[in-house]
């Protein structure tokens, strides 16, 4: 019970870390906050309820003033700004991601990239792209070309979730509250 | 750790912070069943007579929140502009009255209030989360930030000692399992002091 709570609270920091720690950047130059990285390993190392748990906890810190978004922004604003489907998908974005790891019982690299692909890509951008057609009054397809340039990023972040899931796998097994 | 809010008292910071977050509620709704230009203009003077009443440096740093929005909005801006579509007027209106209403709402309403109103909110849940959890929960999380963040930092810079190349993401992996163990040990101290009861 305190295992579950501490871990919640962790990666609800773990979230803003990664979203305040300059951008992670690809021998490509494409610059990518890891702040959806967090989201993904939410559901890939906690599970899916508390996955969410984690990624609300975050988000209710957030609204209340603290600035962990990446750039540090923060606060009711950003329930106001183009990017709140992606506020919105967050939560469930981890929810979806835990659920596929748990409930697939592949190898834990293919489950989690699967899963964080799924769930912290896929998902995650059509909740933000309807957001962001909603309050922009564009068409799906016109707030998909918005959103492109976040896109290859995503991506590579999907991959780099399995691949830190299945590292904790082998070295914390305890930890991987996914599978337990 | 830095709050958003805004260090200058204003008579807003007197406000109770439900009564600000009905009255935000209640505008934006509004902000979004006005659809025409001119009556988004008069309602965004609330929001900036607001702003301007709490001087000047208040309105500085009003107009430095706004600023993430810089980009979206050029992009909205030009993309009417090129299509020569009047709508953008009403779009780039209510989505810039409606973050700097919010942003005025966050501005002066100190943190622990804000968050004794959404325990207040998340009290309906007490039989799945108890009050006291839920208030142990969001005080480690503000002090795991911070803790996190010189982790991650330490964590580079020994890279940095090692290797010519940035760190990267190569520090993810140590960054992620250092929280995992604090976690751990965390849990250990709070069952050592009686658990959560």
């Amino acid at each position: 019970m305190e295992k579950n709570l501490t871990h919640i609270a962790l990666f609800a920091a773990l979230i803003a870390v990664l979203g305040l720690v300059p951008k992670i950047d690809l021998a490509s130059g494409v610059p990518i906050t890891a702040q959806s990285l967090g989201i993904m390993l939410c559901g890939t190392v906690l599970g899916a309820k508390r996955g969410a748990l984690a990624v609300l906890l975050f988000l209710g810190l957030t609204l209340a003033g603290l600035p962990l978004l990446s750039g540090g922004r923060g606060g009711l604003g950003v329930l106001a700004s183009p990017t709140v489907g992606y506020i919105i998908g967050f939560p469930i974005a981890a929810f979806v991601t835990g659920l596929i790891v748990q409930a697939w019982k592949a190898p834990i690299l293919p489950a989690a990239v699967v899963a964080a692909f799924l769930g912290g890509f896929v998902l995650l951008n059509a909740i933000g792209i309807l957001g962001m057609a909603f309050m922009l009054e564009k068409t799906l397809p016109e707030a998909a070309l918005l959103a492109a340039p976040y896109l290859i990023g995503d991506t590579i972040k999907a991959v780099l979730a399995g691949l830190v899931t299945q590292a904790i796998a082998q070295m914390r097994p305890d930890a991987l509250l996914s599978r337990s | 750790m830095l709050t958003l809010t805004s260090p200058i008292e204003t008579y807003a910071h007197r406000l109770p912070a439900s009564v600000k977050l009905a009255a935000l509620a209640l505008f934006t709704a509004t902000l979004f069943a006005l659809k025409s230009p001119s009556a988004l203009a008069l309602a965004a003077l609330i929001p900036a007579s607001l702003i301007a009443s709490s001087g000047p440096s208040f309105s500085r740093e009003s107009a430095r929140m706004l600023r993430p929005l810089l980009p979206i909005v050029i992009v909205i801006a030009l993309w009417h502009l090129i299509l020569r579509d009047p709508g953008g007027v009403a779009i780039l209106l209510r989505l810039i009255t409606a973050v700097a209403a919010a942003n005025f709402v966050t501005m002066t309403t100190r943190l622990a209030d804000m968050i004794n109103v959404f325990e207040r909110l998340a009290r309906p849940l007490r039989p799945i989360l108890p009050p006291k959890t839920l208030a142990l929960a969001i005080a480690l999380t503000i002090r795991f930030v911070p803790t996190l963040l010189t982790r991650a930092d330490q964590i580079r810079q020994s890279w940095r000692a090692r290797s010519p190349r940035r760190p990267g993401w190569r520090t993810l992996l140590p960054t992620t399992l250092a929280a995992l163990d604090d976690a751990d040990h965390v849990a250990e101290a709070l069952r050592a002091r009686g658990g959560l009861g």
